[in-house]
């Protein structure tokens, strides 16, 4: 080509970027790595594998295959280093995380071209945005290891944390991980993804020229069986996991019951929504940074387009001139937005997923792709209804679905219509309707005529079957810490024997029933079970609930749920302040009764009575005083950190503390706007059954509290397998934290069990900002703005 | 899409940039205010497509010279200051002739490249016709009571007549910025229909004076309103605005010349002017109406830059590009 021919068709021609240094640094480990182990590169192992660039097909290094004794070996250089890595003053943490911020400034190339290279996504993405955003992380939590110690006072490191992360933001999944971990005092053993682990060895070498301590950071490659034994591994204290749902769940299951600490950031399907009065060809532009950015391998891509009927024609028509312009190329090219999918396996999967779609119409970008490496066009298939596979499954390809709504509730309905809860993208130049529709939207992230922003300061993870935890912001921070607060084993708590020669019963005692949606019920089995006393008296009888009562409860909970959550804060704080009232005007029984039941002397019964009324002024004090927060996140606009309510959740109360325990469970989940179903203590139910009184008689919809007596053995494990349910709580005396936490995997749903540990109800322990952190979910609400 | 006939008529014959030498040329149409003020632009969009282009496309080695010498073709190279004289104005159309040192236009292999116009006032359009005589190079002047147009409305329109007659091929009118600011579209309309009709054969760019407008939505309804009243070309800025022209407003006005040709079938051309002034600059505008509204807009009769100083930058790239080695202002000829 001369250049007149070029004046003549204005191509862009090439534009590569060099590799010259990455090379350099492959080559000076002669292209085969050990792992990065207690502040060292250890020999290459035993058994290798290839790492390979996926836009040419081109080997680009052997890595060690990570074996059960090199986990071992870091989890325990991890452990060596934590004691005194811990114990380091703040500021001291600060300057090494600053250190490996400046460190990744001075190589940000080196980084960029080796992800672009291992990865296959454009050099532009990994310049211009994977690489800058793992700076800021770790100069934002600089600045949390700083303020730690002042501002988090009664928190503490977890321990070792085991951390595995994806092959699409290899360097960016990693800062996101290892961050907030030091900064907060933990000691890490990083997992990097089997296809991309380039830029974690890579990191390893940082590590060493920042002067981090010795097995602070430890890198470990491998495969599946690698990130299986790391998270199995019974001296990490933490797990966090960033992937696919289905090794999400895995991961859950593998760990319940160890007393670890989890976060998970899983899949995602979610929603980009185009309402009519949108700036359509900013929302189509959206689009290409949503579902063609890093070739839709994004967990939080806008994979599902949901366009208002109206304009949905003139929309698609836009969006194919728009698709008709991308350009697709080697990784390393300047001028091109579509780079190679990572793998051939993936390739495959998103080609397969497409081809078995036999609804809509499928067009493909009519754009040139490269003859060699795993390219697959962006796409587009239109027509498709809520029921197609493809609008429900996640491809992680850069392929988009489309369907149309007719009303704003219509389009919420459908955005909520998945199992995920990730992201959600609205497009609208009305700020009435995009401010009344972000906070509907099931996710854990909304952007508002935006798409795919992120920073450290705004928290991000989903809900639902998109994982739990946060990353991000003060609140990712939390999820690397732990209460400073002691506790014990908990003993079982038993309910008092039948005397050998009972006493007849009462003809005309009250029978305790079951409570939900507002109603007194007998139980489904139509069994009841007598409550003795400590010297052989015959309290009464109370229901046996069985799983068809936890299914009736969650309904009705299900039910209520949505209202109470839209209650003003004030109207929820005014029940809370007159149930109060309502237990105070009787807290005369309800000490009788705690007596009656447990034996305990007067003055310790009335004090549950009191400190049952101090905690619901508690929580009504706080429904209306969990502030949100505007992050300063670098955007003209805003980033709100909005506290939402987790939704349904199903707890087993404290065996302990019949009135306290109940009390304290539900009232902080009524505050923030969620609806329950209580499982009251077992060996001691009849203050709680009494306690319906009190709910029937200080204006509690129905359906916000439920309750199910019975035994918690048997109960539990539908609780936590409801797939309707959001989050299970268990303070339960009975050993079930393993189970609970087992059964949870079927829909991912949050738990908080004891793990067989003490909780002092009667302390501070017993109440604030942990169950308020329970009972809430943060969504981050992105809004930019500008005429 | 078909091609409606094309009509020639003698202006077009002596200057081959002229629209209406390839395209039918844009007819008035009726005021459609539903349309032309029914517009949504978010401006953090806008913005953030623009941040990111430059990082999405880039030209090097032959393709940047190629790209460099083709923005010499949409140069209208410009001299619009108080102390211009007919000396001034004969030379800027001698560098107009030649914008590169033949011995580097001759190593490219693009000989005879020329500039797209020259622009001047009024005073200096009979100086720049004779000065420009046989190049084929149109001169364009500015009109209608340039920069701020709060002239009396008769006397821009016979600025208008007098231009055209003295030789101008082009006009470039500024519009009442007022008429948008207080939302009176329709006298927006009347007076570019007037200006239109007053232009004859020859084509006018419409000056919306971007940095005086407001909002990027005012832009669009701007540019709209101009479109369907006949302007061959809308134009962002007079250059005498506190900010001219600039990426957000650029991708606003090439996207309601999207709109308009979808609508319509008629190409406007695109005018950005003031503060391009390095070759980088060029190559990015270059991009985006390349990837907003296609390679066909990227000619001399769709696309113009006003500009006076990225010409320079432009040679010393093209310098180094010939030779490897970075070049200086003075080893090129002055305007």
């Amino acid at each position: 080509m001369t250049i007149r021919d070029i004046f003549d068709t204005l191509d862009y021609g090439p534009s590569p970027e060099s590799e010259t240094e990455a090379k350099a640094f492959l080559d000076a480990h002669d292209r085969r790595f050990g792992h990065f182990l207690n502040g060292s590169f250890t020999a290459p192992g035993a058994q290798m594998f290839a790492t390979a660039a996926p836009a040419r097909g081109q080997h680009l290094a052997d890595v060690t295959l990570g074996s059960a004794a090199d986990v071992d070996a870091a989890v325990a250089a991890a452990r060596r280093a934590f004691p005194k890595w811990s114990k380091l003053p703040g500021h001291q943490r600060a300057r090494h995380l600053y250190a490996l911020a400046r460190l990744l400034q001075k190589h940000a190339r080196l980084f960029a071209v080796l992800e672009s290279l291992d990865n296959g996504k454009p050099i532009r993405e990994s310049r211009d945005i994977d690489i800058p955003l793992a700076q800021r992380h770790f100069y934002f939590h600089a600045g949390l290891a700083q303020l730690m110690g002042a501002e988090m006072p009664d928190r503490a490191p977890l321990g070792v944390c085991g951390q595995i992360i994806p092959w699409n933001f290899p360097l960016l999944m990693l800062a996101w991980k290892i961050a907030p971990a030091l900064a907060a005092g933990n000691t890490v053993v990083l997992k990097p993804a089997e296809y991309t682990p380039l830029t974690a060895l890579l990191f390893g070498q940082i590590c060493r020229e920042a002067g981090l301590p010795k097995g602070v950071v430890n890198i470990i490659t491998g495969d599946g069986s690698t990130g299986a034994a790391l998270a199995a591994h019974p001296d990490v204290d933490k797990v966090a996991f960033t992937g696919s749902t289905e090794v999400g769940r895995r991961i859950r299951e593998a760990t319940a019951g160890q007393g670890k600490a989890l976060t998970l950031e899983l899949g995602g399907k979610s929603p980009y929504i185009v309402f009519e009065d949108a700036d359509l060809d900013s929302a189509v532009e959206g689009l290409v940074d949503a579902i063609w950015f890093n070739q839709g391998q994004v967990c939080c891509a806008g994979s599902r387009l949901l366009v208002q009927e109206g304009i949905a024609d003139e929309f698609h028509a836009r969006l194919k001139t728009r698709m008709a312009k991308l350009r697709a190329g080697d990784s390393l090219d300047k001028s091109i937005d579509i780079g190679a999918v990572v793998d051939p396996v993936q390739l495959k999967t998103i080609a397969d997923m497409v081809a078995a779609n036999t609804e809509g119409e499928t067009h493909h970008a009519p754009i040139a792709l490269p003859q060699t490496g795993c390219f697959y066009p962006p796409t587009l298939i239109t027509g498709l209804s809520p029921s197609a596979r493809l609008m429900q499954e996640e491809i992680f390809g850069p392929v988009l679905v489309s369907t149309t709504f007719r009303t704003p509730d219509e389009a919420v309905q459908l955005a909520n219509n998945t199992r995920y809860g990730l992201a959600a993208t609205v497009w609208s130049e009305s700020i009435n309707l995009a401010l009344d529709v972000a906070p509907k939207l099931k996710a854990g992230v909304v952007w508002v005529n935006a798409t795919n922003l992120f920073d450290a300061a705004a928290g991000f993870g989903g809900v639902r079957e998109s994982g739990f935890g946060r990353e991000g912001g003060w609140e990712g921070l939390l999820a690397y810490t732990r209460p400073t607060t002691a506790t014990k084993p908990l003993k079982p708590v038993a309910a008092y024997p039948a005397p050998a020669d009972p006493a007849p019963a009462d003809p005309i005692d009250r029978t305790a029933k079951l409570y939900m949606g507002g109603k007194q019920a007998r139980p489904d089995g139509g069994y009841s079970a007598p409550v003795w006393g400590p010297r052989g008296a015959l309290l009464g009888h109370v229901s046996l609930g069985n799983r068809k009562d936890i299914r009736n409860a969650v309904e009705a909970a299900a039910k209520a749920q949505p209202g109470w959550a839209k209650a003003p804060a004030h109207l929820r704080a005014q029940i809370l302040y007159y149930m109060a009232e309502n237990l105070a005007a009787r807290s005369r029984d309800f000490t009788d009764r705690l007596r009656a039941m447990t034996g305990a002397p007067a003055a310790t019964a009335e004090a549950e009575v009191e400190a049952s009324i101090a905690r619901l002024f508690t929580y009504a004090a706080w429904a209306d005083k969990l502030d949100g927060a505007a992050k300063g996140v670098p955007l003209r606009g805003l980033a709100l950190a909005l506290h939402e309510p987790v939704g349904l959740i199903g707890a087993l109360c404290p065996d302990e503390a019949p009135l306290l325990g109940l009390v304290s469970v539900i009232a902080p989940a009524m505050a923030m706007g969620n609806a329950i179903v209580a499982v009251p203590g077992q060996p001691f139910p009849l203050a709680a059954t009494d306690f319906i009184q009190v709910l029937e008689t200080s204006d509690v919809p129905g359906g916000v509290v439920n309750l199910v007596t019975g035994a918690h053995a048997e109960l539990a494990p539908t609780l936590a397998a409801h797939l309707e349910l959001d989050s299970v709580w268990s303070f339960s005396s009975s050993d079930l934290s393993r189970a609970i936490e087992t059964a949870a995997s079927g829909n991912l749903k949050r738990t908080w069990v004891n793990h067989g540990r003490t909780r002092d109800w009667t302390s501070p322990a017993g109440e604030g900002r942990a169950f308020l952190e329970a009972a809430t979910a943060i969504k981050t609400v992105w809004v930019p703005y500008g005429e | 899409m078909s091609q409606p006939t094309t009509q020639t008529s003698a202006l077009s014959v002596a200057h081959p940039h002229l629209p209406q030498t390839t395209e039918p040329r844009p007819s008035v149409q009726p005021l459609d205010l539903d349309w032309a003020l029914d517009v949504a632009v978010n401006t953090s969009a806008v913005e953030r497509r623009c941040a990111t282009l430059p990082g999405r496309r880039s030209v090097k080695k032959d393709y940047q010279a190629a790209w460099l010498l083709k923005a010499i073709t949409l140069i209208d190279l410009t001299t619009l200051a108080g102390d211009d004289t007919a000396g001034r104005v004969r030379r800027l159309c001698a560098k107009a002739r030649q914008p590169v040192r033949p011995d580097l236009l001759d190593r490219l292999g693009m000989p005879g490249v020329t500039v797209g116009a020259v622009c001047v006032y009024h005073d200096m359009v009979e100086t720049a016709v004779a000065a420009l005589a046989g190049s084929g190079i149109p001169v364009a002047a500015v009109s209608t009571g340039f920069p701020a147009g709060l002239s009396p409305l008769d006397t821009r329109i016979e600025e208008i007549r007098r231009s055209v007659a003295a030789g101008a091929a082009e006009i470039d009118i500024v519009i009442s910025r007022r008429h948008v600011l207080t939302g009176n579209w329709q006298a927006l309309y009347d007076e570019m229909v007037a200006f239109r009709e007053a232009c004859g054969d020859a084509h006018v760019k419409a000056i919306l004076a971007t940095g005086e407008l407001g909002t990027l939505r005012n832009v669009a309804r701007a540019s709209r309103i101009c479109m369907l009243a006949g302007a061959d070309f809308i134009k962002t800025s007079t250059g005498k605005e506190g900010v001219n022209a600039t990426l957000p407003v650029s991708l606003t006005m090439i996207r309601a010349i999207r709109d308009y040709h979808a609508r319509t079938g008629y190409r406007i051309g695109y005018k950005p002017a003031g503060g391009i002034s390095k070759a980088k600059d060029a190559l990015t505008y270059l991009a985006l109406l390349r990837e907003e509204l296609g390679r066909r807009w990227l000619e001399p009769d769709l696309f113009r830059f006003g500009a006076s100083s990225l010409l320079g930058d432009i040679e010393r790239q093209l310098e180094h590009h010939v030779t490897g080695a970075y070049s200086a202002g003075f080893r090129h000829a002055m305007a």
